[in-house]
């Protein structure tokens, strides 16, 4: 059973990604790269992804969100992260990410983000 | 080691599958002596990432080294000691992970995050060579019945499994 699942939805230029599992070394953290790598792909650089129903995530995940956010980044594009759960907002916390990530609750106001 | 410490010991094969074995077994010994699901999931996580650690720095993902994850349930304390065959290393030398210029770093976090989420951590050159990452966490105030109850691990067996 795979440990992330990913479904990608599009709302004009924006991007959002649903994830859901574990994003830890091994599979979700491969997988997490090459969505965020399919995407960017594609032409497509304003990407939210959605952590809501993302229950754990180690070092490797928080890893290549900062991987995924700087290849967005170098493209000219933002990467930004939405619903976090109380675990990943400490860990975000504690690693002082959360300073470095734009970092919404809801969708709507996470999609308005890019138009300001 | 005292006579009321039990132990617990494995060696694990260096694969990414370890990692995911040695955050279990702690997390069930760690629930059998009372731990609360929040902390449960900070020595998961702990352990998780000294057996990363192991895998990927210490034993450079080699197949032919091992891992050695040992768990010892002292009076007071739960103990895991996670031991490479790698050259070791000094934490002096392990970049902050919070300094700015090491924000955007893409690893480097995983022995910021033991040492956040233990009471006590540490770095010792093992009797391989490699790095011993010794982690202890205080025994939550519950422990004292049912750490000599069935459901923590026993002290009269010292399993020693190859995973």
């Amino acid at each position: 059973m795979p440990s992330l699942y990913s479904t990608t939805r599009e709302t004009g230029s924006i991007t959002l990604v649903d994830l859901s599992g574990r994003i830890a070394l091994g599979e979700g953290s491969a997988l997490l790269r090459k969505t965020v790598r399919d995407i960017l792909d594609s032409g497509r650089v304003k990407i939210i992804l959605n952590l809501g129903d993302v229950n754990y995530i180690d070092s490797s995940g928080i890893g290549e969100l900062v991987s995924g956010f700087t290849a967005v980044r170098n493209r000219g594009g933002e990467l930004k992260l939405l619903n976090l759960t109380k675990k990943i907002h400490d860990l975000l916390q504690i690693t002082k990410l959360f300073t470095v990530f734009d970092v919404y609750s809801d969708e709507s106001t996470a999609v308005a983000s890019f138009h300001e | 080691m005292a006579p009321d410490t039990k132990h617990l010991e494995v060696t694990l094969d260096t694969h990414v599958e370890s990692v995911n074995l040695a955050e279990e077994m702690c997390v069930r010994v760690a629930e059998a002596v009372g731990f609360n699901e929040d902390e449960c999931y900070r020595i998961g996580m702990s352990v998780r990432e000294g057996v990363i650690n192991a895998f990927h720095y210490g034993n450079q993902e080699k197949p032919e080294k091992k891992i050695h994850l040992a768990v010892d349930i002292t009076g007071e304390k739960l103990i895991i000691h996670v031991t490479d065959e790698g050259k070791g290393f000094r934490l002096s030398d392990v970049p902050d992970p919070l300094a700015e210029e090491n924000l955007l770093s893409t690893s480097g976090r995983g022995i910021f995050l033991m040492r956040a989420f233990m009471d006590e951590f540490d770095v010792v050159s093992g009797s391989t060579g490699g790095a011993e990452l010794v982690m202890a966490k205080k025994l939550p105030p519950s422990a004292g019945s049912s750490n000599h109850g069935s459901g923590a691990p026993n002290s009269d067996a010292t399993p020693h499994q190859e995973a």
